[in-house]
């Protein structure tokens, strides 16, 4: 049993040198990245970077071809059978850009299942549990609604709500505020900020770059399956090394994204030789 | 389900089909009035016990023939999607001969390919014709379930087994709690259409000597020896299977509507 000094000192999680590829597409080529207990992390980066396959990798469902993959005690890369991976995902909560409800299931039955199911808490238990949960998450007037009837936002509140049923030791987001509009976005990060304000140890894959800013204690940016660059919230937003991460960040945060302002007659196709026009 | 304008404003049916109504109310009165004095109707009407008695034969032999092809095709469906190729081959195998063979020839094949009487312990059992029709109809029926039950399960999306096993539940959970139950909705509409057919496909059943709806009325047609009551009997044996058949099919375009959004 290590003490609770050298405990703090060694991440809850910790990626060396991940190498994945769906055939001959590389997605990951050489990942490095550690969490520490009790932090939210950040992982940001463009489309297509391999944010999304670095959290499929912490918790299993996708196997790297290469490299180690810590989680607790766990080795993750070292785990043969899928029972074994069970037994990981049992302490690791995911939530999905889809929020990826059960739709034949009441909200209330969506987190009673896993737990009444996996762990094998009693009914009555894991609905007084579910029900506190709902409480967090601001959505107790709809339990017995379906996933069906509710707002994306709502659902994917329900979602984080359902990966807490399970009380892991650390949850990961994937994109979860991508298919929500706007205004719904804020009632779903308000959530994550209150989870990691608990101390509860998050890994974020994010578009929102403010909120990232904000809640994270390390944020890592990635590009072409390489982390580019890692470091506290505050040095990669304000002073990032990288170019690609400066680069990234200012179209990111929108400064050289402004359209410019309507110049001339909208009706006259004054650009007409941009469109290739053939009789 | 506020797009569909008829639902929002519910009518009773008498109200919504008042020339249907005044149709039926007519053949009916037809049929009382009309028919003691005319020889062809009095047949029919001698002779509907019989008729009745025969269809009674073909709804028995369509609900055990979809009974013994569902439990079937459910299992094959099951070792159809099982990852183990072993197990896969033999279920493709099943599913493409029987979906692929004509229903008449199956009907033929089980009818003359069993024994008449089974030899069981110490005692001959009969093994009517009408039972082996029922199988004939089951082997194309289990093939078509297993197809739909492959479908439905295809048909949900990944990202619910993704999820499910995020939750860290094994295969077989996954399959019980989550897949299943949302699969047995979307089966409904298709089910139902195979059970329609099924029922129509009964009628081959008249070809082996079983003697059923339309066994009875080439008996009636030739013991009455008229013309017009030929017609007729052959218009109610129509008459029969559409009114059987056809509140089947209205069922599932309502459910196929209902669970169109969900």
């Amino acid at each position: 049993m290590p003490s609770p000094e050298t405990r703090a000192e060694q991440p809850l999680i910790s990626l060396r040198d991940i190498h994945l590829s769906f055939g001959s597409n590389r997605v990951l080529r050489g990942i490095d990245l550690d969490v520490q207990r009790g932090q939210a992390v950040s992982i940001i980066g463009p489309s297509g970077s391999g944010k999304s396959t670095i959290l499929r990798c912490i918790t299993g469902l996708l196997q790297p071809q290469r490299g180690n993959i810590r989680v607790g005690e766990t080795e993750v890369h070292k785990l043969k059978s899928e029972a074994q991976r069970i037994e990981l995902r049992k302490r690791v909560g995911f939530v999905f850009q889809q929020y990826n409800l059960f739709p034949h299931l009441s909200v209330l039955e969506n987190l009673v299942i896993a737990p009444r199911k996996v762990l094998g808490r009693n009914s009555a238990q894991a609905e007084q549990e579910a029900r506190a949960l709902l409480a967090k998450v601001r959505m107790e007037h709809k339990a017995d609604a379906y996933p069906g009837q509710l707002s994306g936002g709502q659902q994917q509140r329900v979602a984080i709500a359902r990966a807490l049923a399970m009380r892991p030791e650390l949850i990961l987001f994937d994109e979860v505020t991508s298919a929500l509009d706007p205004e719904t976005v804020g009632e779903v990060l308000t959530v994550i900020r209150e989870l990691t304000e608990e101390g509860m140890t998050c890994v974020l894959v994010t578009h929102e770059m403010r909120f990232a800013e904000d809640i994270s204690d390390v944020v890592y940016f990635t590009e072409n399956g390489l982390i580019v660059e890692h470091g506290s919230a505050e040095q990669i937003f304000q002073r990032p090394v990288s170019e690609r991460t400066q680069a990234f960040l200012r179209h990111a945060l929108g400064d050289a994204g402004r359209r410019p302002a309507a110049a001339g007659d909208p009706y006259l196709l004054s650009n007409i030789s941009r469109y290739g026009l053939s009789v | 389900m506020a797009i569909d304008s008829s639902a929002s404003l519910p009518l009773s049916w008498p109200r919504r089909h008042p020339g249907k109504l005044v149709l039926l109310a007519a053949l009916a009165l037809l049929l009382i009035f009309g028919a003691p004095k005319s020889p062809v109707f009095a047949a029919l009407y001698e002779w509907s016990p019989a008729l009745a008695v025969g269809f009674g034969q073909n709804i028995l032999i369509s609900l055990l023939a979809i009974a013994i092809g569902s439990l079937l095709g459910l299992l094959i469906g099951a070792l159809a999607v099982s990852p183990l190729w072993i197990t896969r081959l033999p279920a493709r195998i099943w599913v493409q001969v029987f979906r692929n063979a004509p229903w008449l020839v199956l009907i033929y094949f089980t009818t003359y390919v069993f024994p008449f009487e089974l030899h069981i312990g110490k005692s001959w059992i009969a093994f009517p014709d009408w039972v082996k029709v029922t199988i004939g109809l089951a082997l194309p029926a289990s093939a078509n379930v297993a197809e739909i039950f492959r479908g439905a399960i295809g048909s949900i999306p990944s990202t619910q087994w993704e999820a499910s096993r995020s939750l860290a539940f094994t295969r077989g959970q996954i399959f019980r709690s989550i897949i299943l139950p949302q699969c047995f909705k979307r089966m409904l509409p298709p089910w139902m259409n195979l059970y329609a057919v099924i029922t129509m496909g009964t009628a081959l059943a008249s070809l082996v000597g079983v003697h059923d709806l339309i066994d009875t009325a080439q008996i009636a047609s030739n013991t009455v020896n008229l013309t017009g009551f030929t017609v007729l009997i052959y218009f109610s044996v129509l008459a029969l299977f559409f009114a059987y058949c056809y509140p089947i099919s209205r069922i599932t375009q309502f459910l196929e509507r209902r669970y169109a959004f969900s």
